[in-house]
């Protein structure tokens, strides 16, 4: 029964394709997931840095600093992630140059890694920072009023009150905002770095199998989704802890 | 005004004790609200201080101040003779000067909320450990055995490693009593502590705060509850709209008020 239904993609030489060695492009189209998989991750990471800040700038910041957030949460979310991909990626090297160049030091070479993590990163931090102010803002006030009453400091505060008792209230969100992220590498093929989406359009051009890359593509998409929420559902299992299940709070 | 002078306190304080909180003039205004308007008080180590007084009297206002949860309009706040400095904060009110005196001050003050306010990230051990670990630097196995101890004491060594959620309203608040006896406080602050519990659960945590009376430990507390005031304070302080009315022994106050506010307030509570 298997055999009668692969027989098929084998006679169209799908495997071979596929195969991980040359001339296959299995080991390409890998090598592009890594590549997505670094640059999702990091931006992830870098959100979740530039969220916090942001979320509790916005809470407790002065004036200055809230209305310069506002404009970088409102900027990054009102302009479409294609056009920031682009400006960042080369506007953001570039800076970095012009900056060394001034106070006298060589130019460096920005890697696309990087640029790609920036670019991502920082339309990731400005969601993370709206996730993360509305978590925070969960949290019962008078939790929050307790650590202050027995004398916390408030990066002591932050750490241990604060962050984890607003986690629950931000997982939903921010498991969002890492699935957006490992599929918004894929805005990176358009300048030339070679993630998960270059590879298959440069695989899938040299072979004309158009169909059978993007569906192997699409596919690895779903696979880092489908572990992504085993991996999701742990967390929020853990981060809920204390807090009654929702059947018995209905 | 202030409560130096008093009938024979229950516990066997001298009068060299030494003075805990000490509170002159304070006052307290939210935008155009005037909550307190002058109150001053003073406690001395062993003294149990009960304020009563009607809904929006200010007497939670008045807790709050002693550890700066709210900074006072205009006040002196001394605890165990430290006077709070205060600072203008450019809206007529003022905020701590410094920082880190006001850290020191709270992390010996042991506060017991209306609501609790357990952290529900972490087990009742671990709210019960969590402010000697992070705020007072003792060791965690110490911390740990201490806990374990004031858990046995407020009888609920058993649900150590429960989360705050899911215990009985009694049982948190005595878990919150054991977390605030757990910093070794000077003095011990109660704020309603049995006004958000149903009924049946207020004896319990009566019975534990009745025990620490018993022990001579320095306790304000805010409370609802007349007849426990009566039973375990050796002050009592009435507040009316911002002032303090009266004061005096709690069998004074309670058999012969002699304001007229207080005379209602009592009749009408019973």
């Amino acid at each position: 029964m298997t055999e009668s239904l692969l027989l098929p993609l084998a006679q169209t030489g799908v495997f071979e394709l596929l195969a991980p060695t040359p001339p296959g492009w299995g080991g390409n189209l890998l090598r592009g997931f890594i590549n997505s998989m670094g640059i999702g991750m990091g931006a992830f990471a870098l959100g979740l840095l530039i969220g916090t800040g942001g979320a509790y700038g916005k809470l407790y910041g002065g004036a200055v600093l809230r209305d310069l957030l506002k404009v970088y949460t409102t900027l990054i979310r009102a302009v479409p992630e294609l056009v920031l991909v682009l400006l960042i990626f080369f506007a953001v090297p570039d800076v970095i140059n012009r900056t060394l160049d001034t106070l006298g030091y060589r130019p460096i070479d920005v890697s696309g890694l990087v640029a790609g993590i920036a670019a991502l990163g920082l339309v990731q931090g400005a969601y993370a920072t709206e996730v993360l102010r509305g978590a925070i803002l969960a949290v019962p006030q008078g939790q929050i009023e307790a650590g202050r009453a027995f004398g916390m400091t408030p990066t002591m505060l932050m750490r241990r009150i604060t962050l984890p008792a607003m986690l629950p209230f931000a997982i939903p969100g921010l498991a969002n905002l890492w699935l957006v992220a490992t599929k918004n590498t894929a805005l990176l093929a358009v300048v030339g770095f070679n993630e998960l989406t270059l590879e298959t359009r440069q695989a899938a051009g040299a072979t004309k199998a158009y169909f059978t890359f993007f569906m192997a593509a699409g596919v690895l998409y779903l696979l880092l989704t489908l572990i992504s929420n085993i991996f999701i559902g742990r967390v929020e299992h853990w981060a809920r802890r204390g807090l009654p299940p929702i059947a018995e709070s209905r | 005004m202030t409560a130096t002078i008093r009938a024979i306190p229950r516990n066997t304080v001298s009068d060299a004790a030494a003075e805990a909180i000490h509170i002159e003039d304070l006052h307290k205004t939210f935008g155009t609200l005037h909550v307190l308007k002058g109150v001053s008080l003073s406690a001395r180590d062993g003294d149990v201080v009960a304020v009563i007084g009607s809904s929006g009297s200010g007497k939670s206002t008045l807790l709050r101040c002693i550890n700066c949860l709210e900074s006072p309009t205009s006040g002196v706040i001394r605890v165990n003779g430290e006077e709070i400095r205060l600072k203008p904060d450019g809206n007529g009110s003022t905020v701590p000067a410094d920082r880190k005196q006001i850290e020191r001050i709270r992390s010996r003050l042991g506060m017991v909320f209306q609501s609790f306010n357990l952290w529900n990230h972490l087990t009742l051990i671990e709210n019960v450990i969590e402010v000697p670990v992070s705020v007072l630097g003792v060791k965690r196995e110490r911390a740990t055995a201490e806990a374990e101890k004031l858990l046995a004491r407020v009888g609920l060594l058993e649900k150590r490693d429960i989360y705050p959620a899911f215990l009985s309203g009694g049982q948190q608040q005595r878990g919150a009593i054991a977390r605030a006896l757990a910093v070794q406080p000077r003095v011990m602050l109660f704020d309603e502590p049995t006004s958000a519990l149903d009924p049946e659960l207020v004896g319990e945590v009566l019975a534990v705060i009745a025990g620490l009376a018993r022990e001579g430990r320095t306790m304000i507390l805010v409370t609802h509850e007349m007849k426990f005031a009566r039973e375990v304070a050796t002050h009592v302080v009435f507040l009316h709209e911002g002032r303090l009315e009266e004061e005096g022994s709690p069998d004074a106050l309670f058999s012969s008020p002699k304001s007229e506010r207080l005379q209602q307030f009592i009749r009408r509570v019973g």
